[in-house]
């Protein structure tokens, strides 16, 4: 394909290089990841390609093909207006299929004195946009899509990448987190209404920092409130199935799996407003620790 | 002014052929090092062949991960090999472990760091009804429902139609032979079960020079290339390991690629070896020919980034790999139904 636009970008422990057809997607990454660390030695653990996907679409209705170090056949294109979307979706990508120092959660996790709080469960459980608001309320983001188990320390490891606000989460944390943090609107992309929220100073400056898993939720957004005891069995089986890299790691991530589970007290919680919630789980976090 | 190094598959290449003389010390070169050994699934060979050599330390994690997954893979292989040998324990012939799965169980350095897909094996031509019927007892299913792509598979091909373990979700190839029946040459599929060498397991390797010549054909005379790179990497092990093994092994091969009609395959394969990876090989071996250029040329189509370059190369190896496959009538008939069905053309 010839020379492409390049960045590099660190978050966590992972390293990526962006390589792009276009400018205008890395230049739209480039200022909204500008408080993370730079990467001058351009090591990296993965690249994300972002090409279109015929040789005519470069130009013509622009449309980005997400391909990259691990890729997926049947990736549908995007349009160039959701080139930044794209991009988030090739880093996520690059982490669920090639990712193998950690055991990688499909979970949100925000951090208080050194111990982790994760938040796991199907996409619109809102576990994404209660760790974006736990993170403009006293506790340190470590990230909203993947936590990083490690198998040697049983620590959680942070994956504070941009969030990624979606439909009525936008609005919601437009309301408590200043103007100049949010990316451009992206409205009817395959996912809804999307929104880039940068993670707040504190969350980059401690993206090396890990902590101590203290209590996992699997939340429910849109429910009665309510809160439920959860079976180890239970928890263990919907955590594999919440891990992209679980059967990977073969045995390693069945024994930091079942330590965990062992470990860490977990409740299921249903809630209809975030403020209700925020209390419910400040309630659960002192009685456990 | 120096110009910075644009990565290449060729330079992937020089770091495997001799790794202590080719460590870049650039990040970037290193990105595109990396990007075009996970995209020629070499990755893992690479990390091996780097285990006891200086490299940058931002470096080490990435080969680190792939040794974990290689020593992964090889678990899996022989996991899988060994369900099949249960499934099978009653049947009487030969079943040969082939490819990756046969270099691991071996313990060949071809296996190496080696990714590993599918279980690929052969058994006798005759007995094909009766090791399919003990393998979808054992939890082996059907993938084509296509009753067109099954019944070419059945009539065409050198292996049953794939079956994947229902639980397990692994893929199992069952071979008779180790090209199509309508592709030119016809190797001798019942010498390879007579020289069959058993292993501790009670599952059969194929003997070293039936197991180059089908490394050739897999890599020369079969398929489009894909993969290319990481098949003369086999080649490379293979020939490199025997020939030293026995001095008399390059006679034996050229007898025995004649009787399997693979003299031209198994010859490119090692003259490409040798000019890739720098494979001894006896003078008069070393022969280039007119088509060199091209296959090199496809060989290495990846640009800086892993991803697919020389798109006409790879369309002209793709229409090649079809003609090599199927008589001209033949492939007509072929592209004219899957073309209805929708759905001929590279990837």
């Amino acid at each position: 394909m010839g020379q492409l636009h390049e960045l590099f970008l660190k978050i966590g422990p992972a390293r990526f290089r962006l390589a792009s057809t276009w400018h205008r997607p890395l230049e739209e990454l480039e200022s909204l990841y500008r408080d993370y660390p730079a990467l001058p030695d351009q090591y990296v653990d993965f690249t994300v390609r972002l090409e279109p996907e015929k040789p005519w679409r470069r130009y013509i209705r622009p449309s980005v093909h997400i391909s990259g170090d691990y890729w997926l056949p049947d990736a549908a294109p995007l349009p160039l207006a959701q080139g930044l979307l794209a991009a988030e979706m090739g880093m996520n990508l690059q982490m669920a299929l090639g990712w193998r120092r950690h055991l990688l959660l499909h979970a949100s996790s925000v951090e208080k004195d050194g111990k982790a709080l994760l938040m796991t469960g199907l996409s619109g459980s809102g576990k994404s946009t209660l760790s974006a608001m736990l993170g403009e309320q006293g506790w340190r983001f470590m990230g909203d899509e993947f936590a990083l188990l490690c198998p040697i320390t049983g620590n959680i490891y942070p994956f504070p990448r941009l969030i990624s606000l979606k439909n009525q989460a936008i609005a919601a944390m437009e309301d408590i987190a200043p103007a100049d943090r949010f990316g451009p609107m992206m409205k009817a992309t395959p996912k809804g209404d999307i929104r880039h929220l940068i993670p707040p100073i504190k969350a980059l400056h401690a993206m090396e920092e890990p902590a101590k898993p203290a209590l996992l939720l699997f939340p429910r957004f849109g429910y009665e409130p309510a809160v439920r005891e959860m079976g180890k069995s239970e928890v263990f089986v919907r955590l594999t199935q919440a891990s992209t890299n679980y059967v990977a790691l073969g045995q390693a991530s069945f024994e930091a799996l079942t330590g965990f589970v062992d470990t860490v007290p977990t409740r299921a919680i249903d809630f209809d407003s975030g403020k209700q919630v925020i209390e419910t789980i400040d309630t659960l976090w002192n009685e456990h620790l | 002014m120096t110009r910075r190094s644009v990565p290449s598959a060729q330079m992937l290449v020089d770091l495997l052929r001799d790794p202590s003389n080719h460590v870049p010390t650039d990040g970037a070169v290193w990105a595109g090092l990396i990007s075009i050994a996970r995209a020629e699934a070499l990755i893992g060979t690479l990390a091996h062949r780097l285990i006891n050599v200086d490299v940058p330390g931002q470096v080490k994690p990435v080969l680190e991960d792939a040794i974990v997954s290689a020593k992964l893979a090889r678990r899996q292989a022989l996991w899988e090999a060994g369900c099949a040998r249960r499934a099978l324990a009653n049947y009487d012939g030969k079943v040969i472990l082939m490819k990756g799965t046969a270099y691991v169980a071996a313990g060949l350095e071809a296996g190496s760091g080696r990714s590993i897909g599918d279980l690929d094996i052969m058994v006798a031509r005759n007995d094909l009804g009766e090791v399919e019927e003990m393998l979808l007892d054992a939890g082996w299913e059907w993938v084509k429902p296509d009753p067109y792509d099954d019944q070419y598979y059945r009539e065409y091909m050198h292996e049953l139609p794939p079956l994947i373990h229902r639980e397990r979700d692994r893929m199992i190839d069952v071979h008779h032979t180790t090209l199509p029946l309508t592709a030119g040459p016809t190797p001798d599929a019942q010498a390879m079960l007579d020289d069959a060498v058993q292993l501790d397991s009670g599952l059969y390797i194929m003997s070293p020079e039936d197991m180059i010549c089908h490394c050739a054909a897999h890599l020369m005379a079969d398929g489009d290339l894909a993969g290319g790179l990481r098949n003369l990497w086999d080649m490379h092990c293979l020939l490199s390991h025997f020939t030293s093994e026995d001095p008399g092994m390059w006679e034996k091969l050229e007898k025995r690629a004649e009787q399997h009609q693979l003299t031209q395959a198994v010859r490119r394969s090692a003259w490409h070896a040798h000019d890739l990876y720098g494979t001894k090989v006896p003078s008069l071996w070393q022969r280039s020919e007119f088509w060199s250029g091209a296959f090199k040329k496809r060989l290495l189509a990846r640009d800086e980034y892993g991803g697919e370059i020389r798109k006409m190369t790879r369309q002209a190896f793709y229409v090649r790999s079809h003609w090599l496959r199927m008589p001209p009538v033949m492939l007509t008939k072929h592209l004219w139904t899957k073309w209805r069905k929708g759905g001929a053309g590279p990837r």
